[in-house]
């Protein structure tokens, strides 16, 4: 019996952990893009540019094919807490269901109605009018994302709420709490940030590859989407580390496991506390041997100053067996699975890194008076397989936020194992995983192939008539 | 009246919005197959609901939601429960969602066609397993004290709930052609009107054993004798006013009717449910809207953000109708992207 209940926990949990990963290459991609297209439009509607409005059209229509996928794999979501996770929504009800609610009240109706309106009437508003439309889409999917949020931030740092005495469910007592929730405020920058950076260096990416196949026409399109592209991606990688380093702050005070984790720190360090950048790690042992050490980066990184101790994760786990095991039982693990959650920060912020160094030297060589970046092949090769490591490191964050929760689905409230259906099976759960994974592999397949397709009709394939008689650069034409 | 009612109600109300809307948006994918003859014509119905779907779908997105926020214990049971047939509705809707972009994209005939097909069987499956879902709850189902449902096979499958799956396909279907009718031009639109003459006989047909059916396999009219038939009746009534703008071709009234017959079904099983939201065969488990609900506080901030939003989205929800009433004509397809 036992085994089978484990499977079933860990069949759900690698359910929701695919569908919302495949969800969220999405979301970011679209969050992003919609608000960089929605800046494209505005710019041709305030400056008349046509290259602008070409830019808009052409990466909205990325955008279109990233808001589908992520449209329908939100539905799943939606379902998902339901059908896998009957406990927890019993449990969570009266505070999750009101996120999710207003959501869709204030966030997807907006996204959805306004993202119909933008895609059929290019030729019946006036360019702001249309730009608003755009807008409107794009605040709808950020608002989106604080409510989605909300719900999230609850179950990393529980605030508002008291459990009833006599169902022994979560029960809601200040819904201020749930909105102002420190967490919240603190992963909704991070995320927008990462969201718009992932658009950004996608544009970049993308122009490279277009830059690189030389097609008539097409140069001054995909130069001016390199630069806007590589700047986006320069401000909003810094941006990112430091909305990211702010978040780090909070963690530590409120999830120290997550945090000793993911700088695979077992022992109490020595202040100040060093920073390891490999190590080995013996998670069974609850070990881990440094290889290479910073002297007291560890400190500056987790309290901006050169001294302090960072505890280890074996203090940890005594300090949460005395806390909760009155409630929970003894044999309770605390341990979050630490190479995991180690190699994945080092993913993601190596990422920001590359991220940043790559956008510096293609700024730099795109320069206007020092344009050289056409004779690096090798180069704009390199950027354009930046094009797949945002989504690499969207995901490497989400782990660290979501195996960091563990054992918990709810912090200090409520174990993974206790929230799963007790209607699931292993065959209904095995079944369900089988089929949206075929799924999966056929949306994500197509949506690449037809981003690729669309690059490769360039912005002016379906204007191939009218641009025999309006030569498309001459600005002059745009200009009464 | 309770919160709780309130919500219950609400709960409803969205349900029958997103049939009355996504309904003909079923009917529309259903048509491809049926009225037209090629890939032009396929193409020329998809974009007539092109810029409305994902506003329609986001009801239902709402009323799961609006469940989830308010009667989660409901939520919890009936998604749970009917596992299989929610992954098959989603895997319905997943198809259907991406068809129109990929549709757009798909350069080749077969490209396109998959596509379109799978437009057609997103359109065919989730109003066919969402009707027979509810209408296999209505019935009583096993549950536990917990409030775990586990519908055995032909709890899900049997002749009350497949011919209620039927009824909300042939209302969507009859529904998308009259939205046909006010909304494209040319051949289309007579095809659509031809096919209708056939549908609605049948149609009919169906609804009578259907309510045969609910009378004999649901305690409906053994609890509330009255509104049951009343709402059954009118349920064929707005049929009749479809049918009639049919013959007459009214278009304006056949549209108002199928969909009002459509939000019907929905008013009919929450009537019949009320005051439970799941019906269990051992009546002491059946779950009560009472004790399937949140919290007060939980409730009235609710109450609070849908009477303040739900308005303005009505507003620019039927603004964005009217921006579209240029009647589409399938022979020079030029909708653009
Ligand atoms: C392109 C994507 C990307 C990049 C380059 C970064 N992040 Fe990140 N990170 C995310 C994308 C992301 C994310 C996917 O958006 C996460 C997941 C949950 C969240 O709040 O944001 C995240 C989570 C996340 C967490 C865990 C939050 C939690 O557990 O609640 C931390 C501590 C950081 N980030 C810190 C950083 C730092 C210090 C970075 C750079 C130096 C950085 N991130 C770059
Ligand atoms: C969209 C970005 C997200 C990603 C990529 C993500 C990723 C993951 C991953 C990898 C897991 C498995 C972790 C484990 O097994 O412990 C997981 C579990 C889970 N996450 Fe998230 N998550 C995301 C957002 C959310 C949000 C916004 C919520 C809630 C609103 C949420 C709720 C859950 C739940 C309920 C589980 C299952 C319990 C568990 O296994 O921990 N996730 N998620
Ligand atoms: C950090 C996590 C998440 C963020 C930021 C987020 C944000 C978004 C955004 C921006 C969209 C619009 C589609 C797109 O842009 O691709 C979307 C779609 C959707 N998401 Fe998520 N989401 C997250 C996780 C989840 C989870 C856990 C759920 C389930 C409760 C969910 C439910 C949905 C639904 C139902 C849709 C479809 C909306 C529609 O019909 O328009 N999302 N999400």
């Amino acid at each position: 019996m036992l085994s089978v209940g484990l499977s079933i926990v860990s069949l759900a949990r690698f359910q929701f952990a695919m569908t919302t990963v495949f969800h969220f290459f999405f979301v970011p991609f679209s969050i992003g893009m919609g608000c960089l297209v929605a800046v494209m439009e505005t710019i041709y509607a305030v400056k008349k540019d046509k290259v602008y409005l070409d830019m808009a059209k052409f990466w909205g229509k990325i955008f279109l094919l990233s808001f589908a996928v992520g449209i329908v794999t939100g539905i799943i979501q939606e379902f998902q807490f339901g059908m896998n996770w009957s406990e927890y929504s019993r449990f969570m009800g009266d505070v999750f269901g009101a996120p999710l609610a207003i959501e869709a009240l204030l966030a997807f109706f907006i996204e959805s109605v306004f993202i119909g309106i933008w895609m059929f009437t290019w030729d019946r508003f006036k360019p702001g009018v249309h730009a608003f439309m755009i807008w409107m889409t794009s605040i709808g999917t950020m608002l989106s994302a604080i409510w989605i949020l909300a719900a999230n931030s609850f179950m990393q740092h529980p605030t508002g709420f008291k459990i009833n005495g006599s169902t022994g469910r979560i029960q809601l007592t200040n819904f201020g709490d749930v909105i102002t929730n420190p967490q919240l405020w603190r992963v909704f920058p991070h995320v927008i940030l990462a969201a718009i950076l992932t658009a950004g260096v996608v544009i970049a990416g993308m122009s490279a590859w277009g830059l690189l196949r030389k097609k008539k026409g097409e140069n001054l399109f995909f130069k001016k989407s390199l630069r806007f592209g590589l700047w986006v991606s320069m401000i909003f990688a810094i941006l990112s580390a430091a909305a990211g380093d702010f978040q780090t702050q909070q963690i530590i005070k409120d999830q120290p496991m997550k945090f000793a984790a993911t700088e695979g720190i077992y022992k109490t360090t020595k202040d100040p506390a060093p920073w390891t950048i490999v190590e080995s790690i013996d998670a069974k042992g609850h070990k881990a041997s440094h290889q290479v050490d910073i002297p007291a980066a560890l400190s500056i990184l987790a309290y901006h100053k050169a001294s302090g101790s960072v505890k280890g994760m074996n203090e940890i786990n005594a300090e949460m067996h005395k806390t909760y095991d009155k409630k929970f039982g003894k044999d309770m693990d605390y341990y979050v699975p630490p190479k995991t959650m180690f190699w994945s920060f080092r993913v993601m912020t190596g990422i920001d890194a590359l991220i940043m160094l790559v956008a510096l030297f293609g700024l730099i060589w795109s320069r206007k008076n020092k344009y050289t970046i056409e004779n690096k092949k090798w180069f704009l090769v390199v950027l354009g397989l930046c094009i797949w490591v945002p989504f690499i490191g969207n995901s490497a964050g989400w782990f660290i936020t979501e195996f960091g929760r563990y054992p918990w689905i709810v912090y200090g409230l409520f174990t993974i194992a206790q929230a799963v259906s007790p209607t699931s099976t292993v065959a209904s759960l095995l079944f369900s995983n089988i089929i949206y994974f075929c799924l999966f592999t056929l949306l994500g397949g197509v949506m690449v192939w037809y981003c690729r397709k669309t690059l490769h009709h360039g912005p002016y394939y379906e204007e191939k008539d009218s641009i025999e008689n309006v030569d498309p650069f001459a600005k002059e034409a745009f200009e009464k | 009246m309770t919160l709780s009612i309130l919500w219950f109600l609400i709960i409803g109300l969205l349900f029958a919005i997103f049939l009355f809307l996504e309904g003909f948006d079923f009917g529309v994918g259903m048509a491809t197959r049926l009225i037209a003859h090629n890939l032009d014509e396929r193409e020329a119905l998809m974009s007539s609901i092109g810029p409305h779907w994902d506003g329609n779908e986001t009801w239902l997105v709402t009323a799961g939601g609006a469940m989830f926020a308010s009667l989660p214990l409901w939520y919890a049971s009936l998604f749970s429960g009917y596992y299989y047939v929610l992954l098959l509705v989603l895997v319905g809707l997943i198809l259907r969602g991406v068809s129109f972009e990929f549709t757009k994209h798909a350069e080749t005939k077969t490209g396109k066609n998959i596509w379109l097909w799978a437009f057609f069987i997103g359109s065919v499956l989730p109003p066919f397993l969402l009707c027979m879902m509810l209408l296999s709850m209505v019935q009583g189902i096993p549950m536990n004290a917990n409030g775990d449902a586990f519908p055995k096979f032909f709890d899900v499958v049997n002749w009350l709930s497949l011919v209620g799956g039927v009824a909300g396909v042939l209302l969507s279907l009859v529904h998308g052609l009259n939205f046909i009718r006010l909304r494209l031009d040319g051949p289309l639109r007579d095809r659509a009107r031809a096919l209708n003459k056939i549908v609605y006989p049948i149609l009919f047909a169906g609804e009578v054993v259907f309510a045969v059916l609910v009378f004999f396999q649901t305690d409906f009219f053994t609890k509330r004798f009255g509104s049951s038939l009343l709402i059954t009746v009118l349920i064929v009534a707005f049929s009749l006013l479809g049918y009639y703008g049919v013959l007459k071709n009214k278009e304006g009234w056949s549209f108002a009717g199928s969909g009002l017959s459509l939000s019907m079904v929905i008013v009919l099983l929450f009537n019949g449910l009320f005051p439970r939201v799941m019906i269990a065969t051992n009546p002491a488990h059946s779950i009560l809207i009472k004790t399937a609900a949140n919290s007060h506080y939980t409730l009235t901030i609710m109450t609070i953000v849908a009477c303040v939003l739900v308005p303005i989205i009505l507003i620019y929800f039927i603004w964005s109708y009217t921006l579209f009433t240029k009647r589409i004509n399938s022979k020079d397809n030029t909708v653009k992207y």
